[in-house]
């Protein structure tokens, strides 16, 4: 997993909320077996008309957001499927952060295994980040996992807070399977127990 | 059980969670035992693909089944794939399953059909277990006293690997649904109107139980569909205490215990209900003495309304951002404010997915159809959500019904519901669904999508527009 240190960019702000993961990234994407190129689908619907061409309204296909880094949007952001082409297409695009008051569960989980830093906010702070995103001038911010903070292009800074272990992990690039795979005897253990406790559940072996 | 296992009272969840953590990190995450790992074509080869670079292997392919479900055709299976991106995607799998040696279940397998309808005809959905699956719809085998979650494909990596995942310990919540429901109203309906209520955040962070008259009125179909769509309220997973019928459903099922295990099985079953006195971190109360029929009218599934109801009007909500999302709805579903439910006019109607595709569906909706023809300009189809429910439905004649009615009958799959194959809507196409999501273009780029329930569906296709199905049957 690529680390996540500090990341300073632009900063898009998509202002909605409940954004679903068929909005990040349509099902048409799905059928594929590569991740790359995936950036191309994100936001589908919201970036091209039905031929395919871009629609110039849209805030990624603007000076200066088409290079974005950042992105600030409403609460519940990521509801609605696991497909995990949702960070995969954040992340292709170049988009390594997320701004909002709240994220659907499944979706969060999925960012943090892909080093991407979902920053949850007040509904206040987000508003003034919003706000900050949404003009030239001002939509330059600097995010700081090791000081927890996001810098504003006026220099003042807003605090969030983080899971300590998840922080730990994104800082360091950490592999979740390499770690647990440490623990293996202790799987063994519980399987063994399991195994006289509820013997139904080793299908394989005595059913 | 101990004393400390007495003493302390328990929800049905605490119990199943703290019978499967292997270990408590130091920063307050868990790492859980997994009893049973579903995978589909779409969500699972970067999980291959990760053991194949690292050099790993399945931990317990005992514990893991694969089926392929998402991208695959619904007409004429046996001639193959035709789409060749969603073909590799199918072979992928296979590959994956060969060389790892994973039970599959082919396409044309009698057994074969959505992961989440499968999970419970073959029994390796059980009471007190945990299952997961690259799918958020997973939610749907909480309806047996299954600890079940969709989970993202680093995780589908995860299980295989090592059979666990590292979680956080989830809230409780309980949702009561008290009084009995009326006829004509379904899982569908209840669990539309909690979300109505709750809102598609209402449950993030927690894991709902379930509990209530109205609950244990429902068949195991109905509770499925019920938990099915638990993660639309944002919860990660949805739980029904198990009881006779959970038991009369696994019985002599492929995976379920077996004649040595069964008895002490069920013993262990029993036990799995709320104790008298334990906590939940917030809970919901619903009447369904006087629910009606849902249907949805916007874009996420909390805008819905009884089919008694109205379109409503956006200019009534003080919250800005709530306003500006349900105009928005509005303007992509094409209605007006206060326009009656039951006037909207639909093209295209799809009875499937894993909410609303088993036989109990397909005989409400054969019920709706027969003797009736679907309305002029209407093209509607049902897709039984696996080839054992589709044998079971001709062996009850229910697919005579239903094509002498007009309906087109499908093969197994996940079809317009989430529209990967060749079954979706075209642009501005409006249609009654008995899938589990609205949202934007899900069925097909502009499509418009109303969710309700197999015979609301059904009723529909036959009058081209919403009709309260309490009238319809009466
Ligand atoms: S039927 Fe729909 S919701 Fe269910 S698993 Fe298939 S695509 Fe997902």
């Amino acid at each position: 997993m690529k680390k996540f240190t500090q990341l300073k960019g632009t900063a898009a702000a998509i202002d909605k909320i409940n954004i679903d993961t068929d909005q990040i990234i349509p099902k048409q994407y799905l059928t594929a077996i590569t991740k790359a190129g995936l950036g191309k689908g994100l936001f589908h619907d919201f970036r091209y008309d039905m031929n395919d061409d871009e629609l110039p309204d849209f805030v990624l296909n603007q000076d200066p957001w088409k290079n974005a880094k950042i992105l600030v949007s409403g609460e519940n952001f990521g509801c609605g499927s696991s497909r995990e082409h949702a960070p995969w297409s954040l992340n292709d695009f170049g988009i390594r952060c997320v701004i909002a008051p709240s994220f659907a569960d499944i979706f969060f989980n999925n960012c943090s295994k892909n080093g991407i830093l979902l920053i949850a906010l007040s509904e206040k702070d987000v508003n003034v980040l919003m706000n900050d995103a949404k003009h030239p001038a001002t939509c330059s911010m600097i995010v700081d996992l090791l000081d927890q903070t996001v810098t504003r292009s006026n220099s003042s800074t807003i605090q969030f807070t983080i899971d300590a272990s998840l922080k730990y992990r994104l800082l360091n690039g950490l592999d979740d399977i390499e770690l647990t795979l440490l623990q293996s005897d202790h799987i063994k253990v519980f399987e063994e127990k399991q195994k006289l406790s509820h013997p139904w559940l080793y299908y394989g072996e005595s059913n | 059980m101990d004393d400390v296992y007495k003493s302390t009272p328990k929800t049905l969840f605490d119990k199943i969670w703290d019978s499967h953590v292997v270990l408590e990190n130091d920063d307050g995450t868990s790492l859980i035992y997994i009893d049973m790992h579903l995978t589909h074509e779409v969500t699972s080869w970067t999980g291959f693909e990760y053991l194949r670079d690292t050099g790993k292997l399945v931990r317990r392919t005992d514990k893991t089944l694969a089926v392929p479900d998402h991208s695959i055709p619904t007409i004429n299976q046996a001639e193959g794939i035709n789409d060749p991106i969603a073909r590799e995607q199918v072979e992928a799998l296979i590959k994956n399953t060969e060389d790892f040696k994973i039970p599959y279940i082919p396409l044309l397998d009698i057994r074969q059909g959505i992961v989440h309808v499968i999970g419970p005809e073959q029994g390796v959905t059980q009471p007190g277990s945990t299952l997961v699956c690259g799918d958020s719809h997973t939610a749907t085998h909480g309806a047996f006293g299954c600890l079940a979650f969709g989970i993202g494909s680093s995780e589908v990596g995860h299980v295989l690997a090592t059979q666990t995942l590292i979680q956080r310990r989830p809230k409780n919540m309980k949702i009561e649904i008290h009084g009995k429901a009326g006829a004509g109203i379904t899982g569908k309906d209840i669990i539309l109107s909690v979300i109505g209520q709750i809102g598609t955040a209402g449950g993030t962070g927690h894991v709902i139980e379930y509990v209530g008259q109205s609950i244990n009125d429902l068949s195991m179909e109905g509770r499925m569909t019920l938990c099915n769509m638990t993660i639309e309220g944002g919860a990660r997973a949805g739980l029904i205490a198990p009881d006779e019928k959970t038991f009369e459903y696994l019985k002599n099922k492929n995976y379920a215990p077996n004649s040595d295990h069964w008895e002490k099985a069920k013993d262990f079953w029993k036990s799995l209900r709320t104790d008298e006195g334990a906590k939940y971190d917030k809970i919901v109360s619903l009447d369904a003495k006087n629910l009606a029929p849902q249907v949805t009218w916007g874009t996420s599934p909390e805008n819905v309304a009884p089919v008694t109801g109205h379109v409503p009007d956006p200019n009534q909500i003080e919250n800005n951002q709530e306003r500006n999302s349900v105009s928005e709805a509005l303007e992509y579903m094409d209605l007006k404010p206060g326009h009656p439910i039951n006037e909207i006019g639909i093209s295209r109607v799809f009875i499937g997915s894993c909410t609303n595709s088993r036989i109990e569906d397909i005989r409400a909706a054969a019920e709706v159809a027969q003797g009736q023809k679907i309305a002029n300009g209407v093209s509607a189809m049902v897709v039984p959500g696996s080839g054992l429910v589709k044998k079971q439905a001709e062996k009850e004649g229910l697919d005579k019904i239903l094509k002498e009615a007009g309906f087109e009958w499908r093969e197994p799959g996940c079809s317009m519901c989430i529209a990967m194959n060749d079954d979706r809507l075209a642009p501005g196409e409006r249609c009654a669904s008995t899938s589990n999501r609205n949202f934007k273009g899900r069925q097909g780029r502009g499509g418009r999508t109303h969710l309700v329930s197999p015979a609301m569906a059904a009723a529909a296709a036959i009058k081209g527009h919403f009709v309260d199905i309490r009238d319809f049957m009466a």
